[in-house]
């Protein structure tokens, strides 16, 4: 039986609970998998995410949603009826949608692609850039005061350090830390955007894109040791990158690592500010950091929710998702499933067999995985050890307007001084 | 009697295991993960510690794994007695002893019974004794198969091209060894994937360059006077010039000991019941004797509980599992063994995997990716449900049919799954009439 239930999605987006979302998603597990207002479907405990995640008939690729097609056949229309009104109108830019929003068997050559080029090496190789980029941030405030977590040194940092990855040149980066925030926006399911956001997003894109073909031409001529002239040469047997695709990947790369690296080590630091137990235990262990990244990704990670488009009608659970809806899959929830995590809403830094899924699973499992580790690692770490008597200025702090790439806009924090 | 003292820790209890392999092995760490303190005894007539055998097809065969790292990874502390190189040669139920080949009796109070099956022998008289001539079920047998292919020999033939048969086939190309394949069926895998797919493993083969002979026998293997291998007789009159000849016809179970002890067993295998429980001759249950792993044959809930064994390392290890469980638990708490058959398979580079009874299968369609490329999945369909799911290179999928072959889903499948093949059709799985009757 399909239950319409009282638990409405929309909770998750009011302001109200983003500080705290766990008890809201401690009632949604009441109900596994629920229909919502809108015809979508809430997935909220861990072994229907999963097994979601696994399943070949739900896909990524939102044009294939009946919300979408309904969307782009109104938007269709508008553009007709403005024509027919003898307006100027602008055609839209077709864009290759990056692989995150594609199904195979093309995300699967796109993946391999970029799997073949964001090499352990590769990534092994950044850690020292990492250390070095976080130590001249930290550097800054070496007499004490008021540090801003989040845009002293968790924003810059991943922009930064994707472009290095990439082969951007150093001179071109300030470009990106622009470009970087309108874009991210572009991966939440959750927000609605006003007309001026979505033309802040349009542009970004479009001049991203533009330099990025540019960026391209100079690699095609000069090929470095960096991801995109790797991807560039990358041979598939179903086929290269084409140019667009590039492109389209590179954007995705700089978006998806963008604010989900952000909110990780703004939320580590939180967390361990809040516990002096936590904070002095991750002193004393250095070691204990690796355990406690993963703990956070289950207990407070940067992605919340994912959405997908069923392909056919889907059983679970005792209900039948019909073919065509959208599936909402709480990620987040899932890893706060009691079922399936022991102690599920405490915070336990050395907790082992920790199967979260604050990187997803299955075939869009986050491709930047070792990369957001080293650099929070290495963030987390130098935080914990280096700041004199830190203390959070504001608790909670203030959360940026986002229930699905969840994290504080500001993490404003008091200390004493640096250790070297 | 055994005595069921429900959760104790049955200090005075002695259980002994027959055939010290991977459900031999893992049965004993089962149990003493139960808590069971007292005295296990495992019996085995290979001389070696339990060891893993999918590799001796494969890595082993390649040079890529020395056969020393073949030992199965102990994952429980067993304090077991280990009886090694020395085989049970005989079952008294009442008396509830073993005779052993070294002359000694067993006395035990519960029994597990897995001693798996060994590979179909070639008859001496045509030919199974020349140098040359090679089975492969064993380390010794791997080990000195590995030995012969590192010397590149001429031309290797391979009788037979079931799994084994179509793995050490990939291996000789890989080694660069000219290969012959002899398969009786139409196609390689006909009796485990049907002609269907197998048409499909037949056009992988050709393209390594396997010089494939379908609906062919060998008639006889020829040597020379001091008794080397040199050539192979076949069925369509040809004769192949050969070095080395592989014996891949399938397995026998190792029954022939419990001839005279009453219970259910022939060379089909031994029969027990859903809690692993086995039977004698009446088809009653017998207590306290348990069975699990190849040579167990058991009520299959997908198909309407018919008998079947399955020669998969997956189920020696969930077999293992139940009959431990069980072991120690009251009647009324045995669990029911509802196990969905899985095997894999590396050959050729691809990565063939499959789950549920796809011999059981009237139909087969390729439901997602695409078969050119070797990169598909396909379900296999027995009157209106889904019964199996076969891939290749796209085992991140299977787990989903799994679910699907569990529910019952319908066959053909609706699954519209993103990469699903243009023109789905579903076809005859083409089995060996047979083969559903096994
Ligand atoms: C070459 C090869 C490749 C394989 N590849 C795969 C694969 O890729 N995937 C897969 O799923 N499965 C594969 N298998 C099958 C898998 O190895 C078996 O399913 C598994 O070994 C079964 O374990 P078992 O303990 O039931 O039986 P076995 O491993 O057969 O062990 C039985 C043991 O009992 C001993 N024994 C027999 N009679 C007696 C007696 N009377 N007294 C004492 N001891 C006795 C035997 O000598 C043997 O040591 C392969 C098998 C082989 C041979
Ligand atoms: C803490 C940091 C990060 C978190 C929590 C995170 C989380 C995730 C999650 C949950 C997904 C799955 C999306 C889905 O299933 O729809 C994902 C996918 C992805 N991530 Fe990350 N990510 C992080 C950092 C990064 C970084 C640094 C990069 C870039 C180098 C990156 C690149 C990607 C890409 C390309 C995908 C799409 C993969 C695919 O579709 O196959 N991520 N990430």
């Amino acid at each position: 039986m399909t239950q319409k239930s009282k638990i409405d999605f929309k909770q998750i987006l009011d302001h109200s609970h983003i500080a705290n979302p766990y008890p809201l998603y401690a009632q949604f597990r009441e109900t596994p998998v629920a229909l919502q207002e809108d015809g979508s479907y809430l997935v909220s405990t861990y072994n229907e995410v999963v097994s979601l995640l696994h399943d070949p008939r739900i896909s990524s690729d939102m044009r294939k949603s009946d919300a979408q097609k309904r969307f782009m056949q109104q938007a269709k229309q508008k553009r007709e009826e403005m024509i027919a009104q003898g307006q100027q109108v602008e055609e839209p830019e077709e864009i290759v949608p990056a692989f995150i929003f594609q199904d195979p068997p093309n995300h699967d050559r796109l993946r391999r692609i970029v799997t073949s080029q964001l090499t352990p090496e590769r990534v092994e190789n950044m850690s020292s850039h990492i250390e070095q980029i976080v130590k001249e941030h930290l550097d800054k405030h070496a007499q004490g005061g008021q540090i801003d977590i989040v845009d002293d040194l968790a924003y810059p940092l991943p922009v930064t350090v994707i472009c290095q990855l990439l082969g951007v040149p150093r001179e071109d980066e300030a470009q990106f830390h622009a470009w970087a925030e309108p874009l991210a926006s572009v991966l939440d399911p959750g927000q609605v955007q006003t007309e001026e956001q979505q033309k802040q997003i349009m542009q970004a894109g479009r001049q991203m894109r533009e330099y990025m073909g540019q960026l391209l031409q100079k690699l095609k001529a000069q090929p470095g040791d960096n991801l995109l002239s790797g991807m560039m040469a990358a041979d598939d047997i179903d086929g290269a990158m084409s140019p667009r695709e590039l492109i389209s990947t590179a954007v995705l790369l700089l978006i998806a690592g963008h604010e989900t690296t952000v909110n990780l080590i703004t939320n580590g630091t939180l967390a361990m500010l809040r516990s002096p137990e936590l904070l002095e235990r991750l002193r004393q262990d250095p070691e204990l950091i690796i355990t406690y990244v993963e703990e956070l990704l289950r207990y407070d990670p940067p992605v919340h929710f994912r959405t997908r488009t069923a392909l056919a009608d889907i059983q679970i659970a005792g209900t039948t998702i019909p073919q065509g809806a959208t599936i909402i899959l709480v990620l987040a929830s899932g890893s706060h499933d009691g079922q399936r995590f022991e102690r599920s809403e405490e915070l336990i830094p050395d907790r082992q067999g920790n199967e979260h899924l604050g990187f997803g699973s299955g075939l869009h499992y986050c491709v930047g995985a070792p990369l957001a580790r080293v650099e929070a690692h290495i963030a987390l770490g130098e935080i914990s050890r280096r700041l004199i008597e830190p203390k959070l200025a504001l608790d909670p702090p203030p959360y940026r307007d986002n229930a699905a790439l969840r994290g504080p806009r500001h993490l404003p924090v008091n200390f004493k001084g640096l250790r070297s | 009697m055994s005595n069921h003292s429900s959760q104790g820790l049955r200090k005075d209890e002695h259980i002994v295991i027959v055939g010290a392999s991977l459900a031999g092995l893992r049965a004993a760490e089962a149990l003493r993960r139960r808590d069971f303190a007292g005295q296990i005894t495992i019996v085995g007539d290979e001389k070696y510690a339990p060891y893993d055998r999918p590799p001796l097809s494969k890595h082993v065969l390649t040079g890529h794994l020395p056969i020393e790292h073949t030992p199965l990874a102990m994952l429980e502390d067993v304090r077991a007695t280990w009886i090694l190189g020395v085989a049970a040669t005989a079952l008294d139920v009442e008396q509830r002893q073993l005779s052993l080949s070294n002359g000694e009796r067993l006395h035990f109070d519960q029994l597990l019974i897995a001693t798996g099956t060994r590979a179909r022998p070639w008859p001496e008289e045509r030919g199974g004794k020349l140098d040359g001539v090679f089975l492969i079920r064993d380390r010794d047998d791997s080990q000195q198969l590995r030995e012969r292919l590192a010397r590149k020999p001429g031309r290797v033939l391979i009788a037979g091209g079931g799994f084994i048969g179509c793995e050490v086939a990939s291996v000789c190309r890989e080694l660069d060894l000219e290969v012959t394949l002899v398969e009786r069926g139409p196609t390689p895998l006909y009796g485990a994937l049907g002609s269907s797919m197998g048409s499909i493993v037949a056009r992988l083969q050709q393209q390594h360059g396997v010089d494939l002979r379908t609906r062919t026998t060998v008639e006889s293997f020829e040597g020379d006077a001091a008794g080397r291998l040199c050539r192979a007789r076949l069925s369509d009159g040809s004769v192949v010039e050969i070095d080395v000849a592989i014996v891949a016809l399938g397995a026998l179970h190792n029954t022939e000991w419990l001839q005279g002890s009453g219970l259910a067993a022939d060379e089909r295998g031994l029969v027990c019941d859903t809690y692993s429980r086995v039977l004698d001759a009446q088809g009653q249950v017998v207590e306290g004797i348990f069975t699990a792993g190849d040579v167990a044959r058991w009520p299959q809930h997908l198909c309407d509980g018919d008998l079947i064994a399955v020669e998969h390392w997956g189920n020696a290890v969930d077999q293992a599992e139940n009959a431990a469980g069980n072991m120690l638990s009251a009647e009324t708490d045995y669990r029911a063994y509802k196990h969905i058959p899985a095997f894999w398979s590396s050959q050729f580079g691809i990565n063939i995997k499959a789950v549920g009874l796809p011999n059981r299968g009237d139909e087969v369609m390729v439901t997602q990716g695409s078969v050119e490329r070797y990169r598909f999945v396909a379900a296999y369909g027995r009157q209106g449900r889904i019964i199996a799911a076969v891939s290749f290179d796209q085992g991140r999928w299977l787990e989903a049919y799994n679910t699907l072959i569990e529910e019952g889903a319908t066959y053909p499948p609706q699954l519209a799954a993103a990469d699903q093949p243009e023109n789905m059709q579903s076809q005859p799985a083409g089995f060996p009439a047979m083969a559903r009757h096994a």
